[in-house]
């Protein structure tokens, strides 16, 4: 009897397929950034990137990344915390609520922050009055930057808390142990490797996060500028090179994500073996 | 140390998961609380720990001695709680697991880690794993995780054990083991536990005295030989073991259902008598009193006795007797054999006849 797939014609046909679309749409782009980025040398490309506005704008990206994902994680753990672990009218629409994020268009989440915060805005016009400045200034950034990432961490344990239920924390109630410390030794380490994809991919997307930050940082070169804005400025003023010498940067961090990602998919494998 | 119920009701929302229940449990008593899934035994068992909160009435009191932890913090009980899934922490060792509650308590109090060390050893020797120590949850059997969250629940020494199911998701084999096990234990700590179940043979066997419950309401306490001597009402009775329903008219004395008959010393009337399989005896020929033709249709020879299913046209559902090996085989039962049943004895709860649809035991798979 012949299994569903065992046909040699078609399975050499699907693999085939799969290779060429990954190699013309995955591997090739990937291969041209490093490859334009180094088209003129490598003198060229670290020029580029050593230049001023370039380092300003990698300082700039890396701090917004710093900064957001605490937050994140804070929300996100207490967030999964709340929705698997208490019953509550309004749980179900809270965990649709924290999908808008992902469902919005980041360019729209931008213009509605303009619309709050800006000089003119609903709040905005308060906080002109106490002389704070949210939009077109790195604050406005990371408010729209934590907007569009705050998701990931929250997405990545809610399934898995759901699953793993609240009988452990029970015990650990039973056996005497106080809240904080249910929290570090028994739902944390349960947790663990979840909460450091999640953080992953939050890194990944609050680097990369261009429509929601390009409305509200006013792209000032050297101040308000992140590593994607920066590039997208370079490659407008026909600099090539500087454009995806910016890109490889991106892309790098892109590949380093991936690696870890992977690194912490096969200790969870291994662990399911060996815990 | 002794528990004392009372008023102790809860609400979910709006339906009712237990009204309002007293209940006195001896110190060094084993209990067992019986009852179908949706009984509130769980939910009561839950209360008592401090997992769950009842609901707060003025009267609503949980005693353990003279102190009173109604309203106290599940942390502050000092209760052993055993889970029906056990509950290990999974990423923690065996040894880890057993020392937890040693090791979370305040600084003051605890004690140094020799003697944390020294105290495991003593509770994994007690529960044969010690050569597990180093294991985790994962590397064991079922019924290594149980005992493993035994040794857990007593490494503070709590004053009352509290067991959810506790053998619930074991296979036969093991659970009868586990079961004489803790019975021993018991005996030997003189713990108060208090333990449910959905598995009536579970609870008889086990416990001093058993709670049967059923829709949040207590049915009887009593202890097992008491329990199925004189059943209170007609729940317990089918709740306790498997039964035979006979329904009929009474005309002079003798009850009619069909073509068969039954000598039976009540008024006349509508009735239905209850039959236990074991208080039915088969022979080749009905006598004075009892003319019960029925047909064989299925024999299960495991076990100390056979177990025989019977069917007829007076009767709704098929009958179910207990024979020994030795009637068995001088009456040369195959499928398809008729005979006559005759009983040795008959329960009848007249006052509940109403009540046709009690609920149906659970039967352990």
């Amino acid at each position: 009897m012949q299994r569903i797939g065992d046909g040699v014609a078609v399975r050499r046909l699907l693999i085939g397929a799969a290779v060429v679309l990954a190699a013309l749409f995955l591997l090739l782009p990937l291969v041209a950034i490093f490859a334009q980025a180094f088209a003129r040398g490598i003198d060229v490309f670290w020029a580029n990137v050593t230049n001023h506005y370039t380092l300003a704008a990698i300082q700039l990206t890396l701090f917004i990344a710093v900064l957001t994902i605490p937050v994140c994680l804070v929300f996100g753990v207490a967030l999964a915390w709340l929705v698997t672990r208490f019953r509550f009218p309004g749980r179900r629409i809270l965990q649709t609520l924290i999908d808008i994020p992902f469902a919005v268009s980041p360019v729209v989440a931008g213009l509605v922050y303009l619309l709050l915060y800006g000089r003119t805005g609903w709040l905005g016009s308060w906080l002109d009055g106490h002389d704070i400045q949210l939009m077109f200034a790195w604050p406005g950034i990371l408010l729209v930057t934590i907007f569009v990432t705050c998701p990931f961490v929250a997405r990545e344990l809610i399934p898995l808390m759901q699953a793993q239920g609240s009988r452990e924390e029970e015990a650990a109630v039973t056996l005497g142990a106080p809240g904080w410390t249910i929290f570090r030794r028994v739902t944390l380490p349960n947790i663990r490797w979840a909460l450091l994809y999640g953080v992953i991919l939050t890194n990944a997307r609050a680097v990369g996060e261009f429509g929601a930050v390009s409305v509200v940082s006013g792209a000032i070169r050297g101040q308000t500028n992140t590593l994607p804005l920066h590039l997208e400025q370079l490659y407008q003023d026909y600099n090539t090179v500087g454009a995806f010498a910016s890109a490889s940067l991106l892309a790098l961090i892109a590949l380093l994500t991936l690696v870890a990602k992977a690194g912490l998919e096969w200790r969870a494998a291994r662990r399911e073996v060996h815990p | 140390m002794s528990i004392r119920l009372h008023e102790i009701g809860k609400h979910f929302g709006r339906t009712q998961a237990l009204e309002p229940i007293d209940l006195d449990i001896a110190e060094g008593e084993l209990v067992g609380l019986l009852g179908p899934s949706g009984s509130g035994k769980t939910t009561l068992l839950r209360i008592i720990a401090g997992l769950e909160t009842a609901d707060n009435v003025a009267g609503a009191r949980i005693l353990f001695g003279e102190r009173d932890v109604t309203h106290l913090h599940v942390r502050d009980r000092r209760i052993g709680f055993v889970f029906q899934h056990y509950a290990l922490f999974r990423h923690m060792t065996v040894f880890d697991n057993v020392a937890f509650g040693l090791t979370v308590m305040p600084r003051k109090s605890r004690p140094s880690s020799g003697e944390i060390r020294s105290r495991v050893h003593r509770l994994l020797e007690m529960v044969k794993l010690e050569h597990m120590a180093h294991r985790y949850p994962a590397q064991l059997s079922g019924g290594q995780q149980q005992r493993v969250s035994l040794a857990r629940a007593l490494a503070l020494r709590p004053d009352v054990l509290l067991l959810d199911e506790p053998f619930g998701a074991l296979d036969a084999k093991v659970r009868q083991e586990l079961r004489r096990w803790l019975r021993h234990l018991h005996d030997e700590l003189n713990f108060t536990s208090l333990f449910v179940t959905h598995d009536q043979e579970e609870a008889l066997e086990l416990s001093d005295r058993v709670v049967v419950m059923s829709n949040g309401r207590i049915e009887q306490i009593d202890t097992p030989d008491e329990l199925y001597r004189h059943p209170a009402n007609r729940f317990v009775f089918e709740f306790l073991g498997d039964v035979n329903h006979l329904e009929g008219t009474v005309r002079d004395g003798v009850l009619t259902c069909g073509d068969a008959s039954l000598a039976v010393d009540l008024e006349d009337g509508p009735e239905e008598l209850l039959l236990r399989p074991h208080e039915l005896e088969l022979a080749p020929s009905a006598t004075q009193h009892a003319h019960l033709p029925v047909c064989v249709t299925a024999i299960s020879p495991v076990g100390a006795e056979v177990r025989v299913e019977l069917e007829a046209d007076w009767l709704g559902e098929p009958w179910l007797a207990t024979v020994s090996h030795a009637d068995y085989e001088r009456l040369h039962l195959t499928r398809g054999t008729r005979l006559y049943a005759i009983p040795r004895r008959w329960h009848r709860f007249p006052d509940e006849r109403t009540q046709q649809t009690a609920p149906t035991p659970e039967t352990v798979s």
